[in-house]
């Protein structure tokens, strides 16, 4: 099994054919499990992931810690009364990471992608960037395979969690997956998809996890919307030829050294950054003195 | 993990908000119920590390209240399982310990069926919706969840290990993983086989008549049928 982007974009060039191919390929030798099944099970969790998108942007849902809600409506409302600075396809970017995010919070189903807390991030980016580039259902479950892909190799050689390594590694991967499964939707080379990969986690290296009351809440939902625009973002600039200097698999590891060094404050345990606000701390007691519903 | 499969990384389909505290809490209640067995009378909750913090922020209570019940972490009724289990009759207690265990995110579930059996089941998530089952009532154990896995306790004798595993071979079983722990030299031990198969209800039988095996337990990973 293939798990540095070296080696998948070289036989990539060698087979003259996409980065999900491979790793369909590599799945059903490695489970013994036909592509079709596979990618029945890759649906069912695109539907999931398309349900959990769309799910909050007219109706908010009540949060675990009441901390967020609403946001995706506040954004849909926004772009349909005012003038976007953003422009329509951002703003509905974002207002659908912000939906998968507000459902997570309020034990709704999402898929995790790399995980719960980045769940957000993904969804969005698939579901606008096909409407954008007039991609079908296919192309989708492709773009999602070409994600786990990527999402793979950061897993191997570093880490997708909060908790080991801060926010640049959870929130980080899901837009370094989304970015590179977008270049290869929108038919970009598997060079190029390794290119938004990196420049999406280098936009965020050190990145600290500083949940509040240490929820998946806040910074966390607006650290998904921002996630998805890091994606899109750095799709476009690989999709236009821009390199990324360093190679993927070097970023990688050097996001692996950056996570280890990150305190233990600020990785997923409530006790730095904007967790350790004054605000943050009176949020927490308002949480967690009060019985569970 | 090892090697990661591609649903490891894009999955799972679960209840939210997180994957280690309500995913990965839902899936040690499910195994817990399974090694307990049915007709469930109480479940007890021994939360430590940061499960005792911030578990009810998280719905860990609700998530592995639900894993008790026998539901999925991509059960749409998880986030009501308290009431699910009022209405069932099954007593439900938290008990969170501020002291640090090997994993931050450890329970230790004591469920009692209606025949007065308790069972312990000492789990920790791992991240991911990943789990480990580290100990079962005093012998520690290795369950990732993952391979069907055997658990045994056996006396603690010469061609215990050679025994089961050429019944294995013979029922063409391959061992992916084992592992062999004992309290005291002599007197018990316990050994647990994962398998890249399925272990049948008759396999089971087979090996728990063999000669001075004390007990045996199999776990079948419960998996989305494809």
């Amino acid at each position: 099994m293939i798990t540095n982007a070296t080696e998948l974009i070289k036989q990539a060039q060698k087979k003259g054919v996409k980065i999900w191919e491979i790793i369909l390929e590599e799945e059903v030798t490695q489970t013994g499990i036909q592509a079709k099944k596979l990618r029945k099970k890759m649906k069912k969790h695109l539907d999931v992931m398309e349900k959990s998108a769309q799910k909050t942007i007219k109706k908010p849902v009540k949060t675990l810690g009441g901390i967020i809600g609403a946001e995706a409506k506040k954004l849909t409302d926004y772009r349909k009364k005012e003038l976007s600075i953003c422009g329509d396809t951002i703003n509905l970017l974002m207002a659908r990471a912000f939906s998968t995010s507000e459902v997570n919070a309020s034990m709704g189903k999402i898929c995790a992608a790399p995980t719960a807390g980045s769940s957000g991030i993904l969804p969005a980016v698939i579901i606008t960037a096909a409407e954008v580039l007039e991609a079908n259902e296919e192309d989708k479950i492709n773009a999602l395979f070409t994600a786990a892909g990527i999402g793979r190799i950061i897993a191997t050689h570093a880490t997708i969690s909060g908790a080991e390594g801060g926010c640049q590694a959870e929130c980080g991967s899901a837009a370094s997956m989304g970015a590179g499964a977008v270049v290869e939707m929108a038919g970009g080379t598997p060079e190029k998809v390794f290119h938004a990969g990196a420049i999406a986690l280098k936009n965020i290296m050190g990145l600290i996890c500083d949940p509040v009351a240490g929820l998946v809440e806040s910074p966390c939902a607006k650290r998904n919307a921002s996630g998805a625009v890091n994606a899109f973002i750095s799709a476009e600039q690989a999709l236009a030829g821009i390199q990324s200097v360093i190679s993927f698999d070097e970023v990688v590891e050097a996001m692996n050294f950056v996570g280890k060094a990150i305190p233990y404050e600020f990785r997923e345990t409530a006790l730095g950054g904007i967790a350790a606000t004054d605000t943050a701390k009176e949020i927490t007691k308002r949480i967690f003195t009060t019985p569970s519903s | 993990m090892e090697n990661y499969g591609i649903f490891d990384i894009l999955g799972p389909i679960m209840i939210g908000p997180s994957s280690s505290h309500t995913a990965g809490a839902a899936r040690i209640g499910k195994v817990a119920r399974y090694i307990a067995g049915p007709k469930i009378k109480s479940a007890r909750f021994h939360l430590y590390g940061s499960f005792s913090k911030t578990y009810r922020g998280h719905g860990t209570d609700k998530a592995l209240v639900a894993g008790v019940l026998g539901m999925e972490p991509s059960d749409d009724r998880l986030a009501n399982s308290l009431g699910l289990a009022k209405d069932l009759g099954i007593y439900i207690e938290f008990l969170p310990f501020d002291i640090p265990t090997g994993h931050p995110n450890t329970v230790k579930v004591e469920i009692e069926n209606e025949n007065g059996n308790i069972t312990f089941v000492t789990g920790s998530s791992i991240g991911g919706g990943a789990i480990v089952i580290t100990d079962v009532n005093g012998y520690q154990i290795n369950f990732t969840d993952e391979y069907p896995t055997i658990m045994i306790t056996h006396k603690d004798k010469r061609g215990m290990i050679s025994r089961i595993s050429s019944i294995l071979s013979t029922n063409e079983i391959n061992i992916a993983k084992m592992s062999v722990s004992r309290k005291t030299k002599g007197d018990v031990a316990s050994m647990t086989i994962e398998t890249d198969s399925l272990i049948t209800p008759e396999l089971t039988k087979i090996l728990g008549q063999v000669e001075d095996v004390l007990s045996i337990r199999v776990i079948n990973p419960v998996r989305e049928e494809l």
